[in-house]
C-alpha cells in the first residue's frame, strides 16, 4: 500500500518509494538519507504535532509534515 | 609544514578529536572573506609537525549551507596535503556518503572511524580492514573521546600526504558512468583540477558547477533527453544520491555484524528523549531549563530563598569582609553573581591601591588612570564571569543534544513568523553575546531566514547589555523608590524579544516575502557533555573578551575621557567645566535629535550625557554605563563611584542631576537594546550578511527601530492614554498586512496534487 510519510502515524514502519518536490529541499533531503529504497520508522511527534521525528538508516531525522508529504511510502 | 584538514559530519566528534590533536597551539580565526570560525593548531608528536584545520561540520558537498561551500572550497583551492574524513561508527551508512564524495577529490585522505568503542558495547562488529579495502583508502579505527588509536590515525595520514591520490567514485558501475566518464574527460582536457569531482557534481546539476563549466552542460542535458530511468525518470541528482547509498548499503553490510538487540532495545538517549520531547511536559520543561540558566546566572536571590522569608533579611553581616559577594539583603547570590561580586571587588581595591599609589602626581593624571583606563576596564572584565556562565550553560544544551530538540520542540511556533525552529539557536545565543549568534545563523539555510535572524539578534540582550538594565533599573528603584528591580529588568528583555518577533513578522511579510524554509535536522543522541570541550570552549570566549576589553573599549574608554576633559581649542577642562568639553558639545547637538524619546531637550543643560553615553555604546555596549559612570564623576563634584553598586549610584546621580523621567529611562533602556550592536557585531553582521545592500538596510533598521520603540515607550509612559493611538495604528498595520497574505499558500501543497 502506498501513503505518504506525512500521513503515518506514530510506529508505522515503511520503505521509501519515490521522493516528490524539487531544488534545495529535495537535495537536502537526499544528503540526509531519505532516498528510496530506505527504511523509515516514524518515531514520534514534537509536541505540538508537527515537525515529526524518523528513524533512518540507523538515525534520527526531524522533517516537518510539509517535507515528509513529500514522501511517497510503501508500507509494509 | 604539512597541512591536514579534518572533515565529517556535524556530531562525528570532530571537535573532540581536534582538540587531542592540538591541544594548546589551537587557535581561532576567520576564514577569509566570511566571519565563520576557523580552528586551527599544531600537532607535534610525529617528526614534522603537522598543521590541523578543523573545518565545518557537514553532510554532504553539495552547496546547500554555507558551511558546505566552505568545507568544499577549503578542500578543492586551499589543498590540504591530507584529509582526515572523521566517520562515526554508530551511524555508518549516513557518515559514508560523505565520505564517498571527498573520495571524488584528487586528496590523500584517510577515514577515521570514530566511537569504535560504543559500537563495541553495543555488541555490535565493525571491520575496519574490510571498509578499508572495499574503498581503497586507509581506515583508522579511533576513539577520540578515550583517546585511543590516534597515533596511528596520525601515523597513517602522514603516510598518506606523502603520496600523490587520484579521486575515485562509487558511481562507476551506476546508469551515468558512461557520462561521469564523458564530462570529466572534456574537463581534464580543459586542465581543470580534481575533473572527477566537478564531473560528478556536474552531472548532478549542481548549481555552483553549473556556473563554473556553462559550456559543457548541454552535453549533459543531451544526454538527459535520452535517459529515462524507471524510478528516477531522467532526474540525475536523485540518480546520484541513490546510487551513493546503494553502494553502500550493498558493499558495506558485509563489513557491519550487527548485534542481535540493536533497534529493539530503549537506548538511555531514548529514555531521556522520551521525558524532554513529551507531548505535554516537553514545552515546560523547556521552559524551566531555560529560566533555570538565567535564573543561576543573574538571579541575587538564588532559588528565591530570600523572597520565600527562609533567609532572614539580617541572616549574614559579612559586609566589608571577603566573603561580602555571598549574599545579598537577606538572599544568596546566584552563582554567576557570586562571581560578578569578587572580580568586582578586587578590581575595586586594585583601582583603589593605584590612587593611593599615584598621590602627588598631576590631578589630570590621576583622574586619567582611575577614571578614563581602570574604571572602563574593570567595569568590563566584572562582567565577564557571567558571561561566561551564560556561556557555560549554553555549550551544555548544545553539547548534550538538547539544543536541537528545542529546534524540534518549537519549530512549530517558529513556522508562524516566517523561520524554522532552527533559529531559535542564534536567537537564544544573542542573550549571550551576539558575536557568536551572528555566526551561529550559517547553520540557517535559506538566506531570508538568515538575514532576518541576523537583524533580530541584538534585540535578545546581550550579557553586554545587562548593566544597563541593572544599573537603571537599580537607580529606578532607588531614586523613585517604586517597583523592583528584577522586575524591570525581566520586563525590559521581554520586551526585546517582543521586539524581535514583531520585526520578524514584519520583515517575513514585506521586504522578505518567501517560502518558510525547510526543516530537516538530525537528532543527535543525548550524551553527556565533556569537560574538556566545555573548558576549552570557555577558554576560546574569555579571551576573546578580554582581548576586545584591553582594545577597541580601552581605546574608546580613554578617547571619551580625553573628549570629555579637553575643550575644542584642547585646553584640559577641570571636572566642573564639562559643559565646554568637545564630548559636551556633540552631546548638546544632538541632543534635540532625542527629544521624542525623553533624554533629549527637556533635561536642559546636562541631559547629552544620556545622548554621549549611548554614542559610546556604539563602541561596546560595556561603555554605556561606564561613560554615566566617567560623567557622573565629572559633573557631580564629589562623586565617586563604588564599583560594589555596578553603576547603580552613577545612575541615580545622573537622575538627581537631570531630572529624567522614569519614562525616559526605559525609553534609554530599549533605545540601547534595540539600537545598532557593537562595532565588533556589526562587523561580524557585516561578514555575515549576504550583500553590501542587505547590510545598510540592516544597519538603517536598526536605528528605525530602535528611535521608534524608544519614542513609543517615552510617549505612552508619560501620557498613557496616546497608548491607545498607538494600538489603532498597529492594528491598522496588521490588519492590511493579514488581508495582503491571505492567498498565500503553503509551497509544498501544489506539488502534492499533482
Amino acid at each position: 500500500m502506498l501513503k505518504s510519510l506525512e500521513e503515518f502515524s506514530i510506529g508505522e514502519k515503511g520503505i521509501i518509494k519515490s521522493v516528490s518536490g524539487e531544488g534545495r529541499v529535495r537535495r537536502r533531503l537526499f544528503d540526509m538519507g531519505v532516498t528510496p529504497g530506505a527504511e523509515v520508522m516514524l518515531r514520534k511527534k514534537a509536541p505540538l504535532g508537527d515537525p515529526i521525528e524518523v528513524t533512518i538508516r540507523g538515525y534520527e531525522l526531524t522533517l516537518r509534515k510539509d517535507e515528509a508529504a513529500l514522501v511517497t511510502m510503501e508500507v509494509k | 609544514m604539512l597541512k591536514i584538514a579534518l572533515a565529517g559530519n556535524p556530531n562525528s566528534g570532530k571537535t573532540t578529536l581536534f582538540n587531542i590533536l592540538t591541544g594548546s597551539t589551537a587557535h581561532v580565526g576567520n576564514w577569509p572573506g566570511v566571519t565563520v570560525d576557523k580552528k586551527e593548531g599544531v600537532y607535534k608528536k610525529l617528526d614534522e609537525h603537522i598543521f590541523i584545520v578543523d573545518l565545518p561540520g557537514i553532510y554532504s558537498l553539495s552547496p546547500y549551507t554555507p558551511e558546505e561551500v566552505i568545507t568544499r572550497n577549503y578542500i578543492l583551492q586551499e589543498k590540504p596535503d591530507c584529509v582526515i574524513n572523521i566517520v562515526d561508527a554508530t551511524n555508518l551508512e549516513r557518515n559514508l556518503y560523505l565520505t564517498t564524495q571527498i573520495m571524488e577529490i584528487d586528496v590523500a585522505m584517510v577515514v577515521a572511524l570514530n566511537m569504535m568503542d560504543e559500537v563495541k558495547k553495543s555488541g555490535a562488529k565493525i571491520d575496519g580492514k574490510a571498509l578499508e579495502k572495499e574503498i581503497g583508502v586507509p581506515v583508522v579505527e579511533i576513539s577520540a573521546l578515550k583517546g585511543t588509536g590516534i597515533d596511528q590515525l596520525m601515523k597513517r595520514a602522514y603516510q598518506a600526504s606523502k603520496e600523490k591520490r587520484k579521486g575515485s567514485t562509487v558511481l562507476n558501475h551506476c546508469a551515468l558512468s558512461h557520462l561521469i566518464n564523458d564530462v570529466r574527460i572534456a574537463l581534464s582536457a580543459k586542465q581543470i583540477d580534481n575533473p572527477l569531482f566537478h564531473a560528478i557534481k556536474l552531472v548532478e546539476m549542481d548549481e555552483l558547477e553549473v556556473e563554473a563549466h556553462k559550456d559543457l552542460v548541454n552535453v549533459v542535458d543531451e544526454f538527459k533527453e535520452t535517459f529515462n530511468d524507471d524510478v528516477f525518470g531522467n532526474d540525475f541528482e536523485a540518480v546520484v544520491a541513490d546510487s551513493r547509498y546503494k553502494y553502500i548499503s550493498q558493499n558495506f553490510s558485509k563489513v557491519i555484524t550487527k548485534s542481535k538487540t540493536t533497534g529493539e532495545k530503549m537506548t538511555k538517549s531514548d529514555k531521556i528523549d522520551k521525558v524532554l520531547t513529551h507531548r505535554i511536559w516537553g514545552i515546560p520543561i523547556f521552559l524551566i531549563i531555560l529560566f533555570a540558566i538565567f535564573h543561576l546566572t543573574f538571579s541575587e536571590d538564588f532559588l528565591y530563598l530570600g523572597a520565600m522569608g527562609i533567609i532572614p533579611f539580617d541572616f549574614v553581616s559579612l559586609q566589608g569582609t571577603f566573603y561580602e559577594g555571598l549574599f545579598g539583603l537577606g538572599s544568596i547570590n546566584s552563582p554567576g553573581v557570586i562571581l560578578f561580586n569578587f572580580v568586582d571587588m578586587s578590581s575595586g581595591g586594585i583601582i583603589e591601591a593605584i590612587v593611593s599609589a599615584m598621590d602627588g602626581t598631576a590631578k589630570w593624571a590621576v583622574g586619567l588612570v582611575s577614571d578614563g583606563i581602570l574604571g572602563g576596564i574593570f567595569a568590563i572584565l566584572s562582567f565577564l564571569p557571567q558571561i561566561l556562565v551564560l556561556f557555560l550553560f549554553f555549550s551544555i544544551l548544545e553539547d548534550s543534544g538538547y539544543m536541537a530538540r528545542i529546534a524540534f520542540i518549537l519549530d512549530r511556533i517558529f513556522r508562524k513568523f516566517g523561520l524554522s525552529g532552527r533559529a531559535f539557536m542564534p536567537m537564544i545565543m544573542g542573550f549571550g553575546c551576539s558575536i557568536p549568534a551572528i555566526i551561529n545563523t550559517r547553520t540557517l539555510a535559506d538566506e531570508h531566514e538568515r538575514t532576518a535572524t541576523i537583524r533580530v539578534i541584538p534585540f535578545f540582550s546581550c550579557g553586554a547589555k545587562l548593566p544597563i538594565l541593572t544599573a537603571i533599573a537599580g537607580g529606578i528603584v532607588m531614586q523613585f523608590g517604586v517597583g523592583n528591580a528584577d522586575v524591570i529588568t525581566y520586563s525590559m528583555y521581554l520586551l526585546g524579544v517582543i521586539v524581535a518577533v514583531l520585526s520578524v513578522l514584519l520583515m517575513r511579510n514585506t521586504t522578505m516575502k518567501g517560502d518558510v524554509p525547510p526543516f530537516i535536522m538530525e537528532l543527535p543522541p543525548y550524551h553527556a557533555p565533556q569537560f574538556r570541550n566545555l573548558m576549552l570552549h570557555l577558554w576560546d570566549k574569555a579571551k576573546h573578551f578580554v582581548k576586545k576589553a584591553f582594545t577597541i573599549i580601552l581605546a574608546s574608554t580613554i578617547i571619551i575621557w580625553f573628549v570629555s576633559h579637553f575643550s575644542w581649542d584642547w585646553k584640559y577642562l577641570s571636572d566642573e567645566n564639562i559643559n565646554n568639553s568637545i564630548l559636551g558639545g556633540i552631546g548638546q547637538l544632538l541632543q534635540p535629535l532625542f527629544t521624542p524619546l525623553g533624554f533629549g531637550s527637556q533635561l536642559k543643560e546636562f541631559g547629552w550625557v544620556f545622548v554621549v553615553a549611548a554614542i559610546t555604546g556604539l563602541t561596546a555596549k560595556e561603555n554605556v554605563i561606564a561613560t554615566l559612570g566617567t560623567l557622573a564623576a565629572t559633573i557631580t563634584s564629589g562623586f565617586i563611584a563604588n564599583e560594589a553598586l555596578g553603576g547603580i549610584d552613577a545612575v541615580t546621580h545622573m537622575i538627581s542631576a537631570t531630572g529624567i523621567t522614569i519614562p525616559a529611562l526605559l525609553a534609554f533602556i530599549a533605545f540601547n537594546m534595540t539600537t545598532i550592536p557593537c562595532f565588533a557585531a556589526v562587523a561580524t553582521a557585516k561578514a555575515e550578511l549576504p550583500s553590501k545592500k542587505k547590510f545598510n538596510y540592516t544597519v538603517l533598521f536598526w536605528l528605525a527601530t530602535s528611535y521608534i520603540v524608544s519614542s513609543m515607550i517615552y510617549i505612552i509612559g508619560t501620557w498613557w492614554w496616546t497608548s491607545f493611538v498607538f494600538a489603532a495604528v498597529i492594528a491598522v498595520v496588521v490588519v492590511w498586512i493579514m488581508q495582503k497574505n491571505k492567498y498565500r499558500s503553503c509551497p509544498y501543497n501544489i506539488k502534492k496534487e499533482k
